[in-house]
């Protein structure tokens, strides 16, 4: 994947947070955001159990998820908050797994709308198209969240652990998770510089 | 329905203690080998209204111990934020101060 790196700049004149990618990079972005927001909607949360109580289970139909998602990516998305009390864990979740689920999916969607409104077509055909991105301070912050849920995604299914940069390195280029570590360390990089664009 | 009644106050509860009291869970963030440690420091900045100082020391305590107590307060208050650290992607838990 040949590409000059470029990523994020604050723009001290209008204060905005701004980025310029080639088409290919833009629809890679807009590839892992969509990815993002489909797996959010997708595995609903787990079916509370069955329960005799006829009014608790009514109750349970309008409620969250009360135990952890079975999809790694999701668990480490949305961690069991009480470590030791699985009956306020339970509660926690399903106070606040749906609202989180939501935000996410809002953020990853925020990165789809303004790739688009930025000129993305549907389809990248055209060669040599050039994205330009104009983010506010809260736009920005929003982008470097999805920024985060993607690389939390792309390392739980990769198995990224500290300290292990040389073992991916030294995988052949060909070799499709080394082909994924690299866009998980690409994803890094630009949110490394919405962070110093955000603090300059 | 119920009547104020004359209330004594312990005399030897501290205003310490009676914070202590009011206060005795914590957030903690544990340390994952994805987030940036740039990331880290700006969000406990940002939601937590900490100066620079103080969130790198608690960032660099997630990464060197593993994990650090980045607030304090009440169950209520921990939760919130414990919700808005899984907003961020950080892994935080809660549990009683020791």
């Amino acid at each position: 994947m040949a590409r000059v790196v470029s990523g994020f700049e604050h723009h001290r004149k209008s204060d905005r947070v701004i980025a310029t990618f080639t088409g290919f990079e833009a629809d890679l972005l807009r590839s892992l955001a969509s990815q993002m927001v489909e797996l959010l909607r997708n595995e609903r949360a787990e079916p509370p159990a069955p329960t005799a109580d006829p009014f608790e289970a009514l109750m349970a139909e309008f409620s969250g998820a009360t135990s952890p998602p079975e999809d790694p990516v999701l668990a480490r998305l949305f961690p069991t908050a009480y470590p030791h009390d699985d009956e306020a864990a339970s509660d926690f979740r399903r106070f606040t797994e749906t609202g989180l689920r939501d935000g996410k999916a809002a953020a990853s969607g925020l990165l789809i709308d303004t790739l688009e409104e930025a000129g993305l077509p549907p389809e990248l055909t055209e060669e040599g198209l050039v994205i330009d991105v104009e983010l506010t301070r809260d736009e920005a912050e929003t982008w470097m969240r999805a920024f985060t849920d993607i690389r939390l995604a792309l390392a739980t299914r990769l198995g990224v652990e500290a300290g292990d940069e040389d073992y991916w390195h030294s995988l052949p280029d060909d070799d499709p998770r080394a082909q994924a570590h690299d866009i998980y360390e690409w994803v890094g990089y630009l949110q490394e510089t919405v962070v110093e664009a955000l603090t300059s | 329905m119920s009547a104020a009644s004359p209330v004594e106050v312990e005399p030897t509860l501290t205003p310490d203690e009676i914070t202590f009291l009011a206060k005795p869970w914590v957030t903690l963030v544990w340390d994952d080998p994805v987030n940036l440690m740039s990331y880290v420091s700006f969000v406990f900045q940002k939601y937590f209204g900490y100066d620079k100082a103080k969130a790198e020391k608690l960032m660099l305590e997630v990464h060197t111990e593993g994990r650090s107590a980045v607030s304090t307060g009440t169950r209520e208050e921990m939760e919130r934020d414990v919700q808005a650290m899984h907003e961020y992607g950080l892994w935080a838990t809660m549990e009683k101060a020791s």
